[in-house]
């Protein structure tokens, strides 16, 4: 490997043709260039969209009631049922997969109609009944204070947590609104928490920016709505099939709704798992097409990596010729060719890589510098194991790419080497 | 020391078969200065080629040094090239970019002998052939005479038992010429078998023995005891 003998005959073969040793090289460098920028932005891309889901229970399953769509046990169809807090309870004792089962009353969200006042100030926002167990799955982010807790649950506490934007709209700039009092539908309820969106992106119905929760039992008594539950999250254990779990339920819920067993529409439910799942295949689709092309636009480098050794094979041939009458065997002669071809794929490739790690590098560092949150730059960038991952397809390309000429060149006849002229 | 008997060999170039040599017989004993003479075309050259291990051939028999010469791998063919034989060419071929003790040193770079002691015996050779001042030069700064000298050094390095030179003194002046014909009786001296392939008269009188090869097969012998 660490010849003189050999290196000063590669290195005199590049030499003595730069122009063409430089435009081989770049044929390779700008291959594995761009699979390195590419790879390092595919996982920028790909950070982006996890961030996007943040810390969103993945193994999550929405549902709600919806209008029935067929007539059973005497019902006429286009029946509008609730779920009720018995529902939950039960579903919650009899699936033991299920972490969490959250139910949600949700009210006077209406747009334009005042519902929340404190003083002078007032303005409209989502009133939502809750349990504690919603913010483990659709966590938001307790700024100040705390989110409803059991004991509120319990003995039907009038508190409130509220969302940034009301917590702006509702008071002072400077105003601790921890223990004080806000009007929502004429009751009063104390403010315990100032919340914010937490770090998913994913919404689920209102802007918690601008809504306030309140315990659920509060909500069911304080307005009048019996037990009636608007809709249901539910998380479950990491080894349990989510696609599962929302079918036992649908089947629970349609007998003692008195559903008919067959109507699909009754119970509505949205399987985040699926959703999730399909984004994470799109992800990884992307990373795998970025290596197909990365490959591609690699091997059409390699390719002329190759197609320059048959030219300085031929161009050898008479040297060849003369090392063969020496006592040069066969093997040393492709060996030459061989390594000749690693290393011009491998030292470009090399390059490749540290100038596509460092362009990578720029721009995070320029996002970074310019204040961008966007983790398609900030969180740009390339492990390890790629780089060498690719550096390791560069060697075995590069000694593909010196197979053929290396072939060729022991395939003359040293007597037909050295009558070349 | 070489043994040819009934040697054919052709060339098929296309739809033409080229019949060279033709039934060739040829012993040479060791340590004999031998020059071979022939117009061209006349099966010379064949001759040296297989005689180097460089080409085959169709049929008879070679022997060098009591060993067969048929069928062979190129690798031990590359074996017996390096070990058996010495190479001179008329157009000296000398690597380019490697200096003149480099080109020497080659041969012992085949065997595997490391570098500084390869080089240091090329050294040697070099300064036995009056260029050890030009050992760090390269082949395009020596004249002619001086590269043949470099070629006929490296051809000596690995202690060949036979010296196959081919039309050695076709590139050189008369003066030339002569130093090298007699760095070649020097050699043959030494018990080196030495083989010229020439055209040249007064180059082939000086050898020992004048084989003329006409049509493929030998055409008269001289052999001048001197």
């Amino acid at each position: 490997m660490f010849d003189k003998e050999k290196w000063q005959e590669i290195f005199s073969s590049l030499k003595n043709n730069k122009m063409r040793t430089t435009l081989t090289i770049f044929g390779v460098f700008w291959g594995i260039f761009m699979l390195i920028v590419m790879l390092g932005f595919g996982m920028g891309f790909k950070s982006m969209m996890q961030e996007g889901f943040g810390d969103f229970a993945t193994n999550s399953l929405l549902i709600w009631p919806q209008q029935t769509t067929k007539a059973y046990k005497g019902f006429p169809r286009d029946r509008s049922y609730m779920f009720t807090n018995e529902d939950v309870q039960l579903i919650r004792e009899k699936f033991p997969e299920i972490e969490f089962i959250a139910p949600k009353l949700r009210a006077f969200g209406i747009e334009g109609a005042n519902n929340a006042t404190r003083g002078t100030k007032t303005g409209a926002f989502s009133v939502e009944g809750t349990f504690p167990e919603y913010n483990l799955i659709d966590p938001s982010k307790i700024t100040h204070g705390r989110f409803v807790n059991n004991v509120d649950i319990k003995e039907y506490k009038k508190v409130a947590v509220i969302g940034k934007h009301v917590k702006d709209v509702l008071f002072e700039e400077d105003e601790n609104p921890l223990g004080e009092y806000i009007k929502i539908n004429g009751i009063y309820f104390k403010v315990v928490g100032v919340l914010t969106k937490g770090a998913s992106n994913i919404s689920l119905g209102s802007d918690k920016d601008r809504s306030i929760v309140i315990p659920l039992t509060t909500f069911q008594k304080v307005y009048n709505r019996g037990n009636e539950v608007g809709f249901c999250a539910v998380t479950a254990v990491k080894e349990a099939n989510i696609a599962l779990v929302q079918q036992k339920i649908n089947i629970f819920l349609r007998r003692r709704h008195s559903i008919a067993p067959d109507d699909d529409q009754a119970v509505g439910g949205f399987n985040l798992a699926k959703e999730f799942k399909k984004f994470f295949n799109m992800i990884n689709s992307v990373v795998i097409l970025i290596w197909i092309v990365g490959a591609a636009t690699l091997l059409a480098g390699v390719i002329g990596v190759s197609n320059i050794m048959l030219v300085v094979v031929r161009e050898r041939t008479k040297e060849i010729g003369i090392q063969r009458a020496l006592g040069a065997t066969p093997f040393k002669i492709m060996n030459n060719i061989i390594t000749e071809a690693i290393f011009l794929t491998a030292s470009s490739g090399y390059v490749g890589i540290v100038i596509g790690v460092g362009v990578i590098e720029l721009v995070k560092k320029i996002a970074n510098s310019s204040g961008s949150d966007n983790p398609f730059f900030t969180h740009a960038g390339v492990n390890l194991n790629v780089a060498l991952m690719a550096l390791l397809i560069l060697v075995v390309f590069g000694a593909l790419a010196g197979f053929i000429p290396a072939k060729r060149a022991i395939n003359i006849k040293p007597i037909d080497a050295l009558r070349d002229d | 020391m070489i043994e040819l008997k009934g040697l054919h060999k052709s060339y098929i170039t296309g739809n033409n078969k080229l019949h060279v040599l033709k039934g060739l017989d040829l012993t040479i004993e060791q340590g004999e200065l031998v020059s071979v003479m022939g117009s061209s075309g006349s099966g010379k050259s064949t001759l040296l080629n297989v005689l180097g291990i460089l080409d085959s051939y169709d049929e008879g028999f070679y022997k060098l040094n009591n060993t067969l010469m048929d069928n062979l791998s190129e690798k031990k063919a590359a074996q017996y090239r390096n070990n058996m034989l010495g190479f001179v060419f008329q157009s000296f071929n000398l690597i380019s970019f490697k200096n003149a003790v480099e080109n020497v040193a080659l041969p012992l770079y085949y065997q595997g002998v490391n570098r500084k002691k390869r080089n240091m015996i090329a050294l040697d050779y070099l300064d036995r052939m009056g260029l050890k001042e030009w050992a760090d030069h390269m082949p395009n700064e020596l004249s002619g005479g001086q590269k043949q000298r470099v070629a006929i050094a490296r051809a000596m390095i690995s202690k060949p038992k036979v010296i196959l030179a081919d039309e050695p003194t076709g590139a050189l002046d008369s003066k030339t010429s002569l130093e090298v014909m007699d760095l070649f009786r020097e050699i043959n001296s030494s018990g080196i078998t030495v083989i010229i392939v020439t055209h040249e008269k007064d180059i082939s009188e000086q050898t020992d023995r004048i084989i003329h090869i006409k049509d493929g097969i030998i055409g008269s012998e001289f052999t001048s005891k001197n």
